[in-house]
């Protein structure tokens, strides 16, 4: 089950940077963890503290107007990179319920939605006018979110619409166990695994790709 | 019948079912599993009672994690061993097979697929690992995935994906001496941008990669990820074949005839469309080196750190000069020339054979520079047995390289080789995002002889000039 996502308002943080990689999100040392949990306070290490621990009041989400948000706003193609989804668990954890960009990797994406994060891509020129609008609020910048509309708004004269596939905004609605779903179609599996497309039938004008009768032989077997 | 794209066979052969809200359940024929993105994933099946629908579809290695020292010494690290010994009990108790530590065949995940023919044109490979897009050299569409999707394919041996677009990438040409597949790869994400083929998935034509060997195949492959896309591709073709043929796990006798005979079918029909293109010129590439922190941030090795003020948008200037920031580099500082502190030959991009080859073949009777301190991590145990047959473990030893045991090593230090910090390192890894290799590590990458050529000179060099006189030797690497 994931949890659901129907409507969230919530201060925002704002991260100016695009290309963010899953590496800045969540440093591989922390990578080690066998649970889902726990990832949070490692969330964006390398940037968040100083190499001998200390807090880098610099580094954005430390500012104290950062604190509590949970709505972060930031630059393009952000989540790109490593494939892991220990990034979301950090965000998540860390208390974000969604992200706003104007574009996100495709892997990352698709794992915000398993962990009932809702990635929203907005136009670059939408980012910019949030970010504008966040940075002249000083600090008190909230932002509403209806997916079942799918529209963000500001109260303050912004709003703005945002597409997301039926399929994702159903289970987040719902918060889906995606598993269980897919199992309600077991017999369509099974007819597949039954399969007529394998090379020992063969098969007229499709293409044959060993399948139903396919298994990785154990080493040694094959030769 | 309308012509269709590579990809478009291989994902309508998979489709089991179109939800109506706009994705397909798509069969997955091989599920690859390692150490790092599977046991919440394992958990998460125990607790809802599930099994693994297809164990012997499933197949883990460790490489991620793993010490590449002594493999007789116990794992000093308590943390990285209970996520080994996770793995371990979960393959156990699911039934999947693993190839641990102990094991000959152990590697990093991308390298033994292809190594054992296990991987093969036409089906459709799953890894919790954003690399797996190495396996579409052989015409399989294969693709990264997050822990969540892990699970759900452990369960269903299905993925739920939204048909993505395509993208076909046209390298024509042929390569200049010292000029190698890393380097087109390099030139073509210079050219695309970091998420320049994001939501596509990219299928590589044209007679400079039809010219390539599987495993420069695997290394353009590798990187599409670095471009954005999900996946990769290249229609498999009579190299291919000869690859597969004869691995431990490719299909024998009939079942071989038959299988070539299917993979055949594999490719791009004539008038088929993509949704975008993009074309390269072979014969214009550059030995290719990073400057920044992302792989698009990268430029001929006779070229200069730029000046972020030179850049077209906001975005763009403000990440330039992040990166200098981070790199230590001033704009305009050429980039031969550049002293480095340490050289990485490895990880799934450039850690088979033909790379160490590559590599050794400017090594040989060279000797690593004072002060620079050089590593091989071979990219599986097969492929260091087979180095170690050649000789090449010597070559590299006695210029003063380490000589690893197989493992993702110091392309992401999860282990104890890592950079620290402000030291400067060539590597034939993937990524050179901030902190990658280490906290503070400052990572140009490069292809294996270019690295192997930085290592004897102690600062990156054109390959092509530094080893004039055995150009001839180049010409064939
Ligand atoms: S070698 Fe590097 S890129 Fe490849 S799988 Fe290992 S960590 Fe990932």
């Amino acid at each position: 089950m994931i949890e659901p996502f129907v409507r969230h308002t919530g201060a925002v943080a704002a991260l100016p940077r695009a290309d963010v990689d899953t590496d800045q999100i969540i440093p591989k040392q922390f990578l080690k963890r066998v649970e889902r949990t726990g990832f949070g306070p490692a969330l964006f290490s390398d940037w968040r503290f100083r190499p001998d621990g200390s807090l880098n009041p610099e580094f954005e989400l430390n500012q104290p107007e950062a604190e509590g948000a949970t709505i972060l706003l930031t630059g393009a193609n952000f989540g790109c990179g490593s494939s892991r989804e220990h990034a979301v668990w950090a965000l998540r954890e860390y208390g974000f319920r969604a992200i706003l960009a104007p574009s996100f990797a495709d892997i990352f994406y698709a794992n915000c939605c398993q962990n009932g994060v809702l990635a929203v891509r907005l136009r670059p020129e939408e980012i910019a006018e949030v970010l504008r609008r966040h940075a002249a609020a000083g600090g008190d910048y909230r932002l509403s979110i209806d997916l079942e509309t799918q529209r963000v708004a500001d109260g303050r004269g912004f709003a703005a619409a945002f597409p997301i596939e039926a399929y994702r905004k159903e289970m987040l609605l719902h918060g889906l166990d995606e598993i269980g779903r897919t199992l309600l179609e077991e017999e369509r599996i099974a007819a597949f695994e039954r399969g007529t497309r394998n090379v020992e039938r063969g098969t007229e004008g499709r293409i044959s790709v060993p399948r139903s009768d396919f298994r990785v032989p154990r080493l040694g077997e094959g030769s | 019948m309308t012509p269709r794209t590579l990809f478009e066979k291989v994902w309508d052969a998979h489709v089991v079912h179109r939800f109506p809200e706009g994705p397909a359940l798509l069969y997955v024929d091989l599920h690859l599993v390692h150490e790092v993105t599977s046991p919440q994933a394992f958990a998460g099946l125990r607790q809802a009672g599930r099994r693994v629908r297809r164990p012997e579809l499933t197949v883990a290695t460790v490489d991620h994690n793993v010490p590449t020292g002594d493999r007789a010494l116990p794992i000093e690290d308590a943390v990285a061993a209970r996520q080994l010994d996770a793995l371990a009990e979960n393959a156990r108790d699911f039934g999947v097979e693993l190839f641990d530590l102990q094991s000959p065949n152990q590697g990093i995940v991308h390298v033994i697929g292809p190594e054992l023919g296990l991987t093969q044109p036409g089906m459709v490979i799953v890894c919790g690992d954003s690399h797996t897009s190495t396996h579409g050299a052989f015409g399989a569409l294969a693709l990264g995935i997050g822990t969540s999707e892990v699970e759900h394919v452990l369960a269903t041996q299905c993925l739920v994906w939204s048909k993505p677009r395509t993208m076909e990438a046209r390298v024509t040409g042929a390569p200049l001496p010292g000029v190698t597949a890393k380097d087109l790869i390099l030139a073509l994400i210079g050219r695309i941008g970091t998420a320049g083929a994001t939501g596509h998935v990219i299928e590589y034509t044209g007679d400079a990669i039809r010219a390539l060997s599987m495993e420069q195949r695997m290394t353009v492959c590798n990187m599409s990820i670095e471009a954005g896309a999900r996946a990769g591709m290249i229609g498999p073709d009579d190299t291919t074949f000869a690859y597969l043929a004869g691995r431990p796990r490719a299909p024998t006798g009939a079942a071989w005839t038959h299988a070539v005979e299917a993979w055949q079918e594999l490719r791009t029909d004539p008038g088929a469309a993509y949704d975008s293109r993009v074309t390269l010129d072979a014969a214009g590439v550059a030995p290719q080196v990073t400057w920044g922190t992302s792989p698009g941030m990268v430029t001929d090795i006779t070229g200069s750190v730029p000046d972020p003020a030179d850049f077209p948008s906001e975005d763009e200037r403000r990440a330039a000069a992040r990166a200098l920031e981070y790199m230590g580099l001033a704009p305009g500082t050429s980039l031969a020339g550049l002293p480095i502190d340490r050289v990485f030959l490895g990880s799934c991009t450039n850690a088979r054979i033909e790379d160490l080859r590559a590599a050794a073949r400017v090594v040989r009777g060279r000797r690593v520079a004072a002060g620079v301190r050089a590593l091989v991590v071979p990219g599986s145990q097969q492929v260091r047995a087979q180095a170690e047959r050649e000789g090449l473990d010597r070559v590299f030893r006695e210029a003063g390289f380490e000589w690893r045991n197989a493992g993702c090593s110091m392309c992401l230090g999860m282990n104890a080789d890592i950079l620290k910090s402000g030291e400067r390192c060539a590597s034939t890894s993937n990524r050179n995002f901030e902190g990658r290799q280490g906290r503070g590590g400052r990572t140009h990458l490069m292809s294996p002889p270019m690295a192997a050529a930085a290592a004897v000179a102690g600062r990156l060099v054109d390959v092509r000039e530094w080893a004039w006189e055995r150009e001839g030797e180049l010409a064939a690497s």
